[in-house]
Parts: structure tokens; sequence; C-alpha cells
């Protein structure tokens, strides 16, 4: 137990201190605009490759409107490549054409910053398809995410939108790329492949012909855990040798996840002007993370209830779809971290987890704002903001502020609009494919765990999360064609949402904060803040989770 | 339609730079620093034929031989996975209990979990020193050599993958079996 919690101080504790740096370093790239930011130069770089579009401020139409286009070519290029791949070059193990409504729903996945997998990357894809269409979108679409929460948090600061098109050269050049060289050179020195031959073939000591897939892993990896992508470059993802061979590339990977999320808290807190608002939102995402890391190692160290009637040592955890080299606490941690960030990628199947455990990652997907994705996990902790601080000017009959802006009902209206949404999504999703054969049909397991299977697959549709619990059947039509379309929808409604607030309350006269106003920056709105988020989710998914995982556990309790 | 032409003109620079130019660049530091971990960690024969990688696991099931944890997908290397099976699965016990039938586990001797349990790719390299030594007894018999021998080769070769912070130490399944070949041939 000591080690494990060393284990969860170092990655949480250390990455926690290293996110503030990076947040100022991020205020620096992505936000010249308040005058310490970066030189001119970059500047008008980035509107030399950006073209005409890149002269002009953007009010929150324009900006949303940029966004949305750069995304369709996004889309586009993406999808030619995937489904033109058997014709393009990159492919030394002869990879074939891809199946329509699978070449849908991962573009979808990738463009959503999702990484949903239906296929199984060293089955289905060229080098070219990984490389050029998914690794590509791995990096503009966390930029895109970026992007945004700079867009919001200019406008809250009662500043211009700023220009889409340079946020997003700033972010995926000057944040992403940086970040992702030194990860993928760390990664290199721990044994994560980097090459272009094809599959190697080997006889093994018994004499039996072994074909061990490799490819150009280590670029890949990097960007997926740093963009909260998580789109393994092998099916299973982190779990694989290849793309996680020891301890210390599951530490840096683990690191990776979490960092920008992190430092986006503290940009947020910078361009707003207010770090000690930054520092409340950041405790309250600690605390709720915090939680879930908890209950899922404690859950974790259960054995599986599977061999409980046989002669199996049962004093070490759970290790049914687990790896050795990375020890008893790192399943759990990854676990939660992975879905408390939208990231989504695995090392250990989350299928094969306890079911409580199992329940941890689904509560970070329902929740989805400590820390959520790049940029979008900030976003999505300002929709709960304005909730929180409408439903507190209520309590004391107060007209609702933040930050000075007057917070009324129009939105409020888009900011429940935002949140509803998404349990609409995960809840209609499961209740219609558990009752069709669309569904019941491609199940791993029976029962409770059946049900969690696709409640899982939606949870992780509609928090642009990517993870599941893998032995779902999911590369039908029906499930290409469902969640394609939910990360679709949940990718673009949280982000359009947030920068229509913002262009509503530009409108508005500023008011000056008194003595009367409710403060942002203590702990009874900590206490607020939390209460609201925990609700909003207990309220919504807490009858979901009583029919899967729960009653799972129910049925072999003692 | 500008809106078009900036999105274009933006994709073909990202394209250049992150898919081009940092590809390039990690790849041609792996190659020229790390050139065996950048190609799969292979190992090969004197005579050049690959015998595996270190980091992946193969299938081994002759008794003169270290056998690593179960593969849910039959070690293959090229579609790898795990079982996903849920600790409520029936099926899980039933593949445990086929399991334990070949290790002849018995209460009194019971199986360490590591061998019980298929990992997430079905790849895993490892096994606990636990593990291994529950097998020495087996391969020596075998192999016609002192348990002794087989205990020894075990404790040199186990680590802990994370130093303190990973107290139960693992062997590397493949490189003890070429130990084994090497050291106390049959």
């Amino acid at each position: 137990m000591i080690q494990a919690i060393l284990f969860v101080i170092m990655i949480i504790g250390g990455t926690a201190l290293l996110s503030w740096p990076l947040g100022r370093y991020m205020n620096w790239a992505m936000d010249p605009g308040a005058g310490q930011g970066t030189p001119s130069g970059f500047t008008s770089a980035f509107q030399a490759i950006g073209g005409p579009a890149t002269g002009q401020a953007q009010d929150w139409k324009r900006y949303v409107f940029s966004l949305l286009g750069f995304n369709v070519v996004m889309f586009v290029a993406c999808f030619a490549l995937l489904a033109l791949q058997q014709y393009l070059p990159l492919n030394p193990d002869g990879k074939g054409a891809l199946e329509g409504t699978l070449i849908f729903n991962t573009t979808s996945s990738f463009v959503a910053n999702t990484n949903l997998q239906h296929y199984s990357g060293e089955v289905a894809m060229s080098y070219l398809s990984q490389l050029a269409a998914l690794m590509w979108l791995q990096f503009v679409s966390t930029a895109v995410g970026l992007a945004a929460l700079a867009a919001l948090a200019r406008g809250l600061a009662g500043r211009k939108l700023g220009n889409f098109f340079l946020d997003v050269q700033r972010a995926t050049f000057l944040v992403l790329l940086p970040l992702a060289l030194i990860v993928a050179i760390l990664l290199l020195f721990t044994g994560v492949p980097m090459t272009f031959q094809g599959s190697a073939v080997a006889t093994t000591l018994e004499g039996v012909q072994q074909t061990i897939a490799r490819g150009p892993v280590a670029a890949f990896v990097a960007i997926k855990q740093l963009g909260t992508n998580g789109g393994g470059f092998f099916g299973p993802n982190s779990t694989h040798p290849l793309e996680n061979p020891t301890f210390w590339s599951n530490v840096l990977q683990t690191i990776s996840i979490i960092i920008i999320p992190m430092g986006c808290v503290w940009m947020f807190g910078r361009i707003i002007g207010r770090m000690k608002h930054a520092a409340v939102l950041f405790t309250v995402m600690l605390v709720l993370m915090g939680a879930r890391i908890t209950g899922a190692i404690g859950f974790e160290t259960e054995p599986t209830h599977a061999f409980a009637s046989l002669p199996i040592t049962q004093d070490v955890g759970n290790l049914e779809g687990k790896e050795l080299r990375f020890g008893a606490a790192a399943g759990p941690v990854w676990a939660v971290v992975t879905t408390s960030t939208s990231n989504g990628s695995v090392n250990a199947m989350h299928d094969s987890l306890n079911p409580l455990t199992g329940l941890m990652p689904m509560i970070g997907m329902w929740l989805n704002e400590d820390f959520g994705g790049v940029g979008v996990g900030m976003i999505n902790m300002f929709l709960y903001i304005v909730v929180a601080v409408f439903i507190a000017g209520m309590m004391i009959g107060r007209t609702p502020e933040f930050l000075g802006w007057r917070i009324e009902a129009k939105e409020v209206k888009f900011a429940m609009m935002g949140l509803l949404s998404h349990g609409f999504f995960i809840l209609v999703g499961t209740a219609i494919f558990a009752v069709t054969p669309w569904g019941a049909a491609t199940l791993n397991n029976i029962g409770p765990h059946g049900f969690s299977e696709i409640l899982y697959e939606f949870s992780s549709a509609a928090a642009n999360n990517g993870s599941g619990f893998e032995g779902l059947g999911d590369n039908t039509a029906a499930w290409n064609i469902a969640t394609g379309t939910v990360m679709l929808l949940a990718r673009f409604i949280p982000i359009i949402l947030p920068l229509a607030i913002v262009g509503s309350l530009a409108t508005k006269r500023r008011a000056t904060e008194s003595s009367g106003t409710l403060s942002v920056e203590n702990g009874t709105f900590a206490g607020m803040l939390t209460v609201t988020v925990v609700i909003v989710g207990a309220l919504t998914f807490f009858p979901a989770a009583t029919l899967g995982p729960i009653a799972e556990h129910v049925m072999f309790m003692k | 339609m500008e809106t078009l032409l900036s999105s274009l003109r933006i994709t073909v620079a990202t394209m250049v730079i992150c898919v081009g130019g940092y590809t390039g660049v990690v790849w041609a530091i792996g190659q020229a620093a790390a050139p065996d971990l950048a190609d799969g960690s292979l190992i090969t024969a004197p005579d050049g034929t690959i015998i595996g990688s270190r980091q992946v696991a193969q299938a081994f099931t002759r008794p003169q031989y270290f056998w690593p944890r179960p593969s849910a997908v039959s070690y293959n290397a090229a579609g790898a996975g795990g079982s996903n099976k849920s600790p409520t699965s029936t099926d899980l016990t039933d593949r445990a209990a086929e399991t334990v039938a070949v290790y002849g586990a018995t209460p009194e001797n019971p199986l360490p979990a590591d061998l019980a349990a298929a990992s997430g790719a079905g790849l895993d390299p490892h096994i606990t020193e636990r593990a291994a030594l529950y097998q020495a007894e087996r391969i020596a018999r075998a192999r016609n050599v002192p348990i002794d021998r087989v205990n020894q080769l075990i404790g040199h070769s186990a680590f802990s993958p994370g130093g303190v912070l990973t107290p139960d130490r693992l062997v590397n399944v493949l490189e003890m079996n070429l130990a084994l070949d090497k050291d106390a041939a049959p």
C-alpha cells in the first residue's frame, strides 16, 4: 500500500508541480495580446502561413465559423486518406481497404479528439494512415480545443476573442510540437519502436513463426498522450509491450496524459487575470479526481472474483488484463487519469476491472471536467461554474455574477443545454442499444456487465474519451454510425455553447465587483462548485450506474 | 472562402511540419541513437534469423522451458489483445481452471495468480519471480539438472521494474529460456 501511495504522489503531485510552469508557458504561447506574450515574429509567421483570414480579430460567431470550417477540412482530409490507404505509399504490410462506416467512425473519432477505435491499429492501418491521417489529427484536433479555451478566456477577460487560425497554429507549433518531441525522444529510450520497416517475422525457440507488428510508434504515442487523444498505435493501446515497454515509459505516459489539461487551468487563470480563481478550480478538480483514484486503487486490490474457487494465490490484486511491469497501482491510477482527462488510452483492460473499479472511469467520463480534455475540459468546467454561480446567486437572493458579468436566463439556458446534452447522448444511446440487437448482439459478457459495456461505450463517445470495455464487438454499422454521430455532436456542442455565452456576455456592461459580490476565490465557492458537479452528475447517471457496475458488484457480495 | 483557403493552408503546413518533420526527426534520432530499440528490440540467432523480441511474449509449451502468462490471442504479435472478461464471467473461471490443471496446482500448492491471468495485450514478456520458482522443479526434471541451478538462474535474472516502487520482482521469460538453453542444456 505504501508503494501505491508513493506512486500516486509521484505522478499526480509531480505533474501538478510541472503544470505550473507549463501554464505560464502556454499563456505566453497562446495569448500574445496582453503584452507579454509571444514576440510578433511568430504571429507574422503564422499570418504568412494562414493567409487572408488570419488578419482580423473575430467575434464569437466568426470564431466558431472558422473553427467549424477547419474541422470540415480535417474531416475530409482524414476520410480521403483512410479511404484510399490501399493505393497510397508507406504500407509495407499491405493493409487493405477499410469498410465505409468504419472510416466514418474513425474519422469522426479523431476529428473529435476522441480516438474511440473500432479497428485494431496493427491489423487494419497502413503507416501512412497512422501518421498522416490519425497522428495529424491528434495534433490539430487538440490544438482546436486549446484555441477554443484561449478564446473563451479572452472573452471572459472582456477582450476580443482573437483569431482562430492564429490560435490553432500557436497551439500546434508552440505548445504541442515541442512537448511531443521531448516525450517521443524519451519514449525511444524506454524501448518504444520507431521504424518504417514492416512486421518482423521471428522463429520462436519452439520453432513456431511469430509475426511481430511494429512501426513508427514513438512519434505517435507521444502526441496520443499529450493531446488527450488516446488512440493507440496497436489495438490494445498502452498495454502493448511495444507501445509501453517499461515501468518508466508508463510513468512518463501517465504524466503526459494529464499535464496539459492541468496546465490549461493555469493558462485560463492567467488570461482572465485571476490566478486565485484558477487555484480554486485546480483544487476542486484535484479533489474530484483524487477521490476516484483512491476508490479505484482500493477496489482493485481485490483479486478477480473469477478465480475465487480455484487453487490460485489470492494475495495480489486483480491481474486479468494487466501488465506486470507497471506495478500494482499503475492500472487503476491510469484508468482514472485517462478518463478524467478524456484521453482514453489504457494500460489495463477496463473490461476486466473489478465492477466498482470500472465504475470510477465511468464517473470520470460522466463528469468530464476534472481535468478534462485539452482546452475542452476547462470549458466544460466553465459550464458547471455558470450553473454553480446561478444556484448560489438564487440561494442568497442576489443577481448571479461571474467575474463581473451578470449571468442571466440566456447564459444559464446555454450552460444547462451543454450539460444535459451529455447525459442525453449517453442515456438515450444506452437505452436504445440495450433493448435492440444493435447492442445486445455485440456483448462479450452477459448480465449487468454486458449492460456496462454498452453504457461505457456511449459514455466514452459522449465524453470524447475513446477508451472502452473492449470486449464489445463494436465494429458494426450500427455502432459505427451511432457513436460516430454522438462523438461529433458531443465535441462541438460544448465548444459552441460556451463561446455563445461569452458572445452574449460581451453585449452587457461589466459590473465592478464589490464586497457584496459572491467571491469565486474562496473555499465556499470551491464547495459550491464541487457540490454542483456531484449533484448534476449523480442525478443524471446514478440510476444507470445501479443497473451496471453496482448490480454486478452486488451479485457476488458475500 | 477565406475560411476554406486558410484551413487548407494550415492543413498543408501542419502536415508538412507535424507529420513529415516531426516524424522524421524522431525516426532519425531513434535510428541513430538506439537502433536496436527503434527496430523492436529483436533478438537474433548467430545465423541471423530472428528469434523474437525481448519485449514480446512468445508461446512456450515444452516442459523444459519457462511458460509465460496466458494470452487471449495465442501470443499473436500482429493482432494483440486481452480477454476482456469481467470478474463475474464464468468463461474466465473455466479458462483459469484449465490453466490450473495444466500446472497441476493444488490448494496446498496454489498457482501464482499471474500465471492464471492473461495480460492486457496477451504479450506480457514477464512473469513474477514467484511464478518462475513455481516452474523450476518441472524444468529441472525435464532438463535433468539440479533444481538449484534453475533457482540460481532465476535469482540472477529477477529485477524490480520500478525500483522501490514495485516490490514484486519479475523475470523475462524469453531471456530466461535462452539462458536455460545456453547454461543448462538438457
